[in-house]
């Protein structure tokens, strides 16, 4: 018939066959530095650092608590933490949601006690993966928490930074974690007790400017980011490109802001270290 | 004196002017048009009331930031005398986005801090805007441990967008120098009251603010950060500075109602730029009854008072 020339053809969908081959995701992963290919086997046996330049991926805090202290030792201590809105700000309590569904914490810290090389410690541990890393009223909360429960117990407190800075959403509140942990630490320090602070990649803004630059040692992982402003504001700023390596680890071991740049599979006999130099000894006259 | 508009002003700017024309043109052409001038006089004042009355928080921020505005400088002429100025902070140089030196407060020996802007390009430039490096924060600490020392309160005046972002103060440890600070003026044992005049933008503010008693200027702002570098975080986009200062809490009575700031000093009509003077009595009057009233307290209750001010701020969910 006629008509028929006028017709849209009618397609079938055809599916092609499923035969994909199958790669299960995060078998390898690339080395940002050198693009160097890495079998997440392999990754886990180095620590997560790449074992041709050295580049140290970041960890979630799951990830460093497991392998910074003793096997069974870890005891969470305010897991379910959470969020609030203080500012009523649209979007927040959705973003929230969304990051805890993803990395299975509630904020972006993780505390409890723990053992490294059976000394006792209070630990607290950074996770970037969760909006940026970013300090509101629970890593504020859970920092200073942290701090009473190693006065009460009388142990050395350790904190792993990983932070972008402030939460914004949580507008000024957020600006008050600052006053709060470093209140908290001035505690500590009153009480004499030790204090260490990791800083990795990357620990900037209001955490850098609180509790993660006021350790009695201050440790650092290579190539990490650590400043106060971030690059591209203050290149912003200052109209200028800023100079290689500014802001690293080993830039500030140079400046004279951290003690010690130690290289991942070092860090924990490094903090067994610390920790038995400061378990023992001591006089009242000293 | 004349004073510098903000846009929000102009309308009633333009009123007032009308009725200065008339009262002109009566009197020189001998018509009495006293009906028609009170008329004006009238709506004049209602329009005063209704822009000042309900200024939003970029209004505000717009006041916050005018160049008339009285500085920590102004304060320190129009509420102290015989203000000595130290300078440095005994490491690096010294800054001069904060000022700091002794005067007297009501008789009394007090030591006093503040950020400084500048009031014309010039000095703006010569105090970096009143963003500070760390020696700032460096020359604040050393003057407030010099006043603990000697028994001094300590008054300081928060006036900056923010800690300054540049090679140099990296390079100094600009977050080591507020990590310090905020450490440290939680343990000093004389009474420390921090009074936000201007702009209290991020850490920068915070560093010279941790006190027993915090008071805010009406039409101050304090928060996180600026808006403009809010909107550039969280939206990419500086531009939209406006929409940031909407939703920051960023405000007096906000932070009031957060517990942030403890007490609101009111106004001039339209500003501390409008009555320098009548602004500095207000200030005057709530800075020496708070002090009076914090002298009373030992100095162990009133660090256990200063910790647990800033212990109790943050909003969560248990569980």
């Amino acid at each position: 018939m006629l008509k028929d020339l006028f017709r849209k053809p009618k397609y079938v969908t055809v599916h092609a066959d499923t035969v994909k081959k199958d790669i299960p995701e995060g078998l390898w992963q690339k080395c940002p530095t050198c693009n160097e290919i890495l079998y997440s086997k392999e990754l886990e046996k180095t620590l997560k650092t790449c074992n041709k330049c050295g580049y140290h991926f970041r960890m979630s805090a799951r990830e460093r608590i497991n392998i910074t202290v003793d096997e069974g030792s870890f005891l969470e201590l305010e897991a379910d933490l959470a969020s609030a809105n203080p500012l009523g700000f649209v979007d927040y309590p959705d973003k929230i949601a969304k990051a805890q569904e993803a990395t299975h914490i509630k904020d972006a810290i993780v505390i409890g006690e723990a053992a490294i090389g059976g000394n006792p410690v209070v630990i607290g541990v950074m996770d970037a993966n969760f909006v940026m890393g970013s300090m509101g009223s629970v890593v504020g909360e859970k920092v200073t928490r942290a701090i009473e429960k190693a006065i009460e117990k009388r142990v050395p407190l350790i904190i792993f930074s990983a932070s972008g800075g402030a939460r914004m959403q949580e507008g000024i509140v957020s600006l008050m974690q600052m006053a709060k942990t470093c209140g908290a630490l001035a505690k500590l320090n009153e009480a004499g007790l030790l204090y260490i602070t990791v800083l990795t990649d990357p620990t900037t803004g209001g955490v850098t400017a609180s509790f993660a630059s006021m350790g009695d040692v201050a440790l650092a992982e290579p190539g990490a980011l650590i400043g106060f402003t971030g690059s591209r504001v203050i290149e912003q700023t200052i109209k200028q490109k800023l100079p290689d390596g500014f802001q690293t680890a080993e830039f500030l071991l140079n400046h004279g802001f951290v003690d010690m740049v130690i290289p991942r599979q070092q860090l924990r006999s490094t903090l067994e270290a610390l920790l038995e130099l400061h378990s023992t000894g001591g006089t009242e006259n000293a | 004196m004349p004073n510098m508009l903000l846009d929000f002003e102009k309308p009633l700017a333009e009123l007032e002017t009308k009725i200065d024309e008339l009262i002109k043109f009566s009197k020189d052409k001998g018509i009495d048009l006293s009906e028609e001038i009170k008329t004006l006089q009238a709506k004049a004042e209602t329009l005063k009331r209704d822009i000042y009355g309900n200024l939003s928080p970029w209004q505000r921020i717009t006041i916050a930031r005018h160049p008339e505005r009285p500085g920590t400088v102004d304060y320190i002429k129009m509420l102290f005398e015989g203000f000595m100025e130290m300078h440095g902070d005994r490491h690096f140089g010294d800054d001069p986005a904060i000022i700091g030196g002794i005067a007297k407060f009501y008789g009394e020996p007090v030591t006093v801090i503040g950020h400084v802007k500048g009031k014309d390009t010039k000095e703006n430039i010569a105090r970096n805007f009143g963003y500070a490096h760390p020696e700032g924060y460096r020359k604040a600490l050393r003057l407030m441990e010099q006043a603990e020392k000697f028994g001094r309160p300590v008054l300081t005046f928060v006036d900056t967008p923010g800690a300054y972002c540049g090679i140099g103060a990296e390079e100094r440890g600009q977050a080591w120098a507020i990590a310090e600070n905020l450490t440290r003026m939680s343990k000093i044992h004389v009474p420390v009251i921090a009074t936000v005049i201007g702009e209290g933008g991020s850490g920068g503010a915070l560093a010279i603010a941790v006190g027993d008693y915090i008071l805010m200027l009406e039409n101050a702002v304090y928060a996180i950060s600026t808006p403009e570098t809010f909107a550039s975080i969280l939206w990419k986009d500086s531009s939209k500075a406006q929409d940031a200062a909407a939703i920051m809490k960023m405000t007096a009575r906000d932070l009031e109602e957060l517990q942030v700031i403890d007490e609101i000093i009111p106004e001039p009509l339209g500003g501390a730029q409008k009555n320098p003077q009548e602004a500095a009595r207000t200030l005057g009057k709530s800075l020496q009854k708070a002090l009076n009233s914090l002298k009373k307290l030992p100095p162990e209750k009133l660090l256990e008072k200063r910790y647990e001010k800033f212990r109790s701020i943050g909003q969560f969910i248990s569980g």
